[in-house]
């Protein structure tokens, strides 16, 4: 089974904080790592790869620094990486990333000599939190998709993937090549051995430009590609003064609470 | 100094971070409480190439340098002393003594699966009556022909409840002092070997240390390690590697509780204001920062001169006095800052500062160390 | 891309499952009903399912204007292939200005394969939703980087303009027997083959569907409750306040819970009445999930705790002897 893993480079969402005084966020010295819910992609991935034979490439679209996110895919399981860059590509909102990712997944497949019989992205990634790239994605290159997937398993030449629900999850099989985004797994994702990391090391990663891509359509990317436009972004406040009981016996505390909300007729 | 700090150090140290914050700090404070080894991180470790970092790779060993290995343990003890220790008795003392003294059959037989960590390390030279003197060994190996037979016991042994393989110190020639003790490889399952009582330690509790009991334990002939009578000889050489790893467990252990306070002084208030704020917190802190980093230079430069075969007993005895003081120094000042949250084992703090004190303690207390550093001065 | 003009009309996607519809899409014609007036255009609920006449017509009773319903058996469960090729088509026969879609699993499956169909512009899981006053357009707002910035996003140039919303951000409006309107029958199949995933079979592993979005009252814990056997304290008290049990992601993370109680970011987002955090030290993440909480009353041991910043009632103690004492003091109240 030969499978593509698109992974974003992201910054460390749990390290951002917010500066108490201009409200704006302190991305300096946040971290860049692999969007978590990609690792499990990449995951689920190898270990279908390991199973069922084939190739494993992962591309990512963004700057140079991208290579290095790449490569910490190559120390666990990725055969290949490919790094998707371009001035054009810059602005690009969810629609245009879209559709660059599958216009690079046909040139890779063309490079590589291969075809892909699953992609597989996270569910989304951390920074931009909209779950929107694998199902256009899916789109683009007419696939079918299952989203929100727990575990997938290969039977007979299907897939069968374990799809989240409020209540459980779903079983759902597909034929293949589809797409498929990953929630999380069953299992955490493996750690890089020192010798995996100092191969993933010495890796050349190609970077794809348009002009590695020959079907693509500037018009479509980048900004001119981006039906949406950010309007304004502003960091949340939050302001209440509440009635805080300290240094009370748990007991008084208590009751003093179940008086207050009956005096507010809260209950 | 060049501590040789390439990108591959880097990528090695981020893998390492990114385990130790994930599955190892999570572990810390349960393990501490129950004494249970850590058995399932260790073998995550093993799979990452970390139980070898410094032997070839025909050895089954990662092929890195002691600088790589040293800065593991130190990573490791930022967020869970009993892990650093763990690595570092295995690796320091178990492994390098076989690498560096034994034959190339031993080698052969023993590296591979300690490399991979299939089979764990421990080095047993400590007895209740030879701690720091510890010529004194009254466990003896006599020479059956064909095999050793040991008798005797030892105390204080890291990692041995799970060991697979234990590096001992053993007398065989009484009239000989120092020049009587020998090496030998005993496996876990020799007959007359048996693991004896856990301790119940203030510090590091889950590192596995227990008393070992040979009771007409036999020995193969070729289990015996490089020459007979050079025991003690090898015993001290490999004591100066472990104290590099001692010092970078110490190191570690300052750093991590550096960390917690500077994010604990910033969430907690008093008096309306961070704690942060009150300069009292800013000095000593930032003496704490200053102090950790010298002790640092000196652990890195220990671990550079062994990886440089150069003499390095000195600047091994010299990191680890200095790392292991400023580890317990710093651990206490920390638990200051917290006030009585940090007496609590709602937060880590008072867990380092009990994991920092062994540090001054094992591996040759500090008294030791300055009785290596004034000979090499040649004050005597 | 045709006219701006000729796209007119704001649509909600009334996500159905078995006939039976998701509440996201009523809270969705409350938000978008004052909208509607302001542009002075009707407000069209479009119902996609198996045997959903009931449904359009609590639509409009929750608000809609009229209701478009596309009714077959390959509607029963959702699948992307047929939610897809009906939503295109409608849009491409009535060309809406606007349309709303929950933010659901199924709601963020199909959404962005609709607006990729049509190449319009899409804003997922909003939290907010205005008319832009300059120009006219809809304004979507949205948390981002993990809740720490809002971003608000617009799409002018396209139609129509899509966005998810997030279920439990909005409340119900009243639902009003009185309101009549127009239900237009489309008639669009999807044949089997064009449908390309199987759902092989349905696993409910929740005894009971944790149904955290409505629940007027929630005892929701944190990491300070120290393990999963000491959520029996919070569950006592939830079940002396009649409420469903909530907790934190760290929580999920330690295994405590499974992941349809989490609340907060990358869980479920909860406006109850009241809001207990138990043991909850107030991450951003989880903020996120609970500011539509109408009152949250935190118990905590560490007073500068965030939570506090939030709380309407914040106690200060041992979570082990305040929640017991709390459960006592309702039941004393009761009786």
């Amino acid at each position: 089974m030969n499978i593509c893993v698109c992974m974003k480079q992201v910054p460390d969402t749990n390290e951002i904080k917010v500066d108490p005084e201009t409200h704006t966020l302190i991305r300096k010295g946040v971290p860049s790592i692999v969007n978590p819910f990609d690792t499990y992609a990449q995951e689920v991935g190898v270990r279908l790869k390991e199973q069922l034979g084939g190739k494993l490439i992962v591309i990512s679209m963004g700057p140079e620094q991208a290579k290095e996110a790449i490569k910490s895919c190559l120390a666990v399981g990725a055969d290949n990486g490919y790094l998707i860059s371009s001035r054009s590509f810059g602005g690009s909102d969810t629609l245009a990333t879209s559709y660059i990712l599958s216009e690079a997944i046909k040139a890779v497949e063309e490079k590589e000599g291969l075809k892909f019989d699953l992609i597989l992205c996270g569910k989304q990634a951390t920074d931009g939190d909209t779950a929107q790239v694998g199902p256009e994605i899916a789109e683009h290159l007419d696939l079918p998709q299952i989203t929100y997937a727990l575990d997938i398993v290969e039977k007979d030449g299907e897939i069968q993937v374990k799809r989240e629900h409020d209540a459980g999850y779903d079983m759902i099989s597909t034929k293949l090549p589809a797409v498929v985004t990953v929630v999380k797994l069953p299992y955490e994702p493996r750690y890089p051995t020192i010798k995996s990391k100092m191969a993933a090391k010495k890796k050349e990663i190609p970077v794809l430009t348009e002009e590695d891509i020959p079907s693509i359509q500037l018009e479509l990317c980048g900004l001119n590609g981006s039906p949406t436009r950010v309007k304004k972004t502003y960091t949340p406040v939050r302001e209440k003064s509440g009635v805080k009981l300290a240094g009370m016996e748990p007991k008084d505390a208590a009751n003093e609470v179940v008086k207050l909300l009956e005096e507010a007729k809260l209950l | 100094m060049d501590f040789k700090r390439d990108e591959l150090h880097q990528d090695i140290l981020d893998m390492v971070h990114d385990f130790a914050v994930n599955e190892v700090k999570p572990l810390a404070a349960e393990i501490d409480k129950t004494e249970e080894f850590p058995m399932e991180n260790v073998k995550k470790m093993a799979e990452m190439g970390l139980m070898g970092i410094p032997f070839p790779e025909e050895y089954g060993g990662a092929g890195m340098d002691t600088l790589a290995y040293i800065q593991t343990v130190e990573e490791l003890s930022k967020y869970c002393g009993t892990t650093g220790v763990i690595v570092s008795a295995h690796t320091s003392l178990c492994c390098t003594p076989i690498y560096q003294f034994g034959t190339e059959e031993q080698k052969q037989k023993y590296l591979p699966k300690l490399c991979s960590g299939e089979w764990i390390g421990a080095f047993a030279l400590t007895e209740a009556n030879a701690g720091t003197d510890a010529s004194g060994q009254k466990t003896v190996a006599v020479d059956k022909g064909d095999h050793w037979v040991l008798n005797g016991s030892k105390i204080f042994i890291t990692n041995a409840g799970v060991a697979d393989v234990f590096f001992v110190l053993a007398m065989t020639d009484k009239s000989l002092g120092t020049k009587g003790i020998s090496a030998f490889i005993v496996e876990k399952g020799f007959p007359g070997f048996s693991i004896g009582k856990l301790e119940d330690k203030m510090g590091i509790r889950a590192s596995s240390t227990c008393e070992l009991v040979f009771e007409d334990c036999i020995v193969p002939k070729e289990n015996l390690v490089g020459e007979l009578g050079k025991g003690f000889k090898y015993a001290m050489m490999t004591l100066d590697g472990g104290r590099v790893g001692i010092a970078a467990q110490a190191l570690g252990i300052a750093e991590g509780a550096i960390e917690e306070t500077v994010k604990y002084v910033q969430e907690r208030t008093q008096f309306g204001r961070r704690i942060s704020q009150f300069q009292n917190t800013q000095f000593e802190l930032a003496q704490m920062q200053a102090n950790t980093e010298a002790a640092k230079l000196l652990v890195y430069q220990a671990a550079c001169a062994k990886d440089d075969h150069e003499p390095f007993s000195h600047k091994a005895a010299m990191a680890k006095l200095v790392a292991s003081r400023n580890a317990s120094d710093v651990t206490r000042r920390c638990l200051q800052l917290y006030g009585g949250y940090g007496y609590t084992k709602d937060y880590p703090i008072e867990r380092m500062m009990r994991d920092a004190k062994i540090t001054e303690i094992y591996e040759g207390t500090s008294e030791v160390q300055m009785m290596v550093i004034a000979g090499w001065m040649g004050v005597k | 891309m045709g006219n701006l003009n000729d796209y007119k009309n704001i649509w909600v996607f009334i996500e159905t499952e078995c006939g039976k519809a998701k509440n996201v899409g009523y809270e969705l014609l409350h938000v978008a009903r004052p909208l509607a007036d302001q542009k002075g255009c009707p407000l069209v609920a479009v119902v996609i399912g198996k045997d959903i006449e009931g449904v359009a017509k609590d639509a409009v009773c929750y608000g809609a204007d009229s209701a478009i319903i596309v009714d077959g058996p390959e509607y029963e469960y959702y699948t992307t292939d047929a939610f897809t090729k009906a939503m295109v088509t409608l849009v491409e026969k009535y060309k809406p200005e606007t349309l709303m879609i929950g933010a659901t699993n199924n709601g963020r499956d199909m959404g962005p394969r609709v607006s990729c169909r049509l190449k319009t512009g899409l804003t997922a899981d909003c939290t907010g939703i205005d008319i832009d006053e300059e120009t006219g357009n809809i304004a979507w707002t949205r948390p981002t980087f993990g809740g720490n910035l809002m971003a608000t996003i617009m799409c002018p140039e396209h139609r129509p303009q899509m966005g998810t919303v997030r279920p439990g951000v909005f409340k119900k409006g009243a639902y009003d027997e009185g309101r009549s309107g127009e239900i237009v029958k489309e008639e669009i199949h999807v044949a089997p083959e064009e449908i390309r995933t199987n759902l092989v079979e349905r696993v409910n592993e929740v005894a009971e569907a944790v149904n955290l979005e409505e629940a007027e009252i929630i005892v929701s814990g944190g990491r300070g409750v120290g393990s999963a056997e000491n959520f029996k304290l919070l569950e006592e008290l939830a079940a002396e306040l009649g409420a469903t049990v909530g907790c934190s992601r760290a929580v999920v993370d330690a295994g405590w819970m499974p992941h349809a109680h989490q609340v907060g970011q990358s869980g479920k987002t909860v406006a109850p009445k009241l809001y207990f955090a138990i043991g909850i030290s107030g991450a951003i993440q989880h903020l996120a999930g609970i500011s539509g909480s109408d009152r949250v009353i935190a118990v905590n041991k560490d007073e500068d705790a965030p939570i506090f910043d939030v709380a309407d009632y914040g106690i200060v103690g041992n979570l082990n002897e305040v929640v017991p004492a709390l459960t006592a003091a309702f039941k004393a109240r009761k009786a």
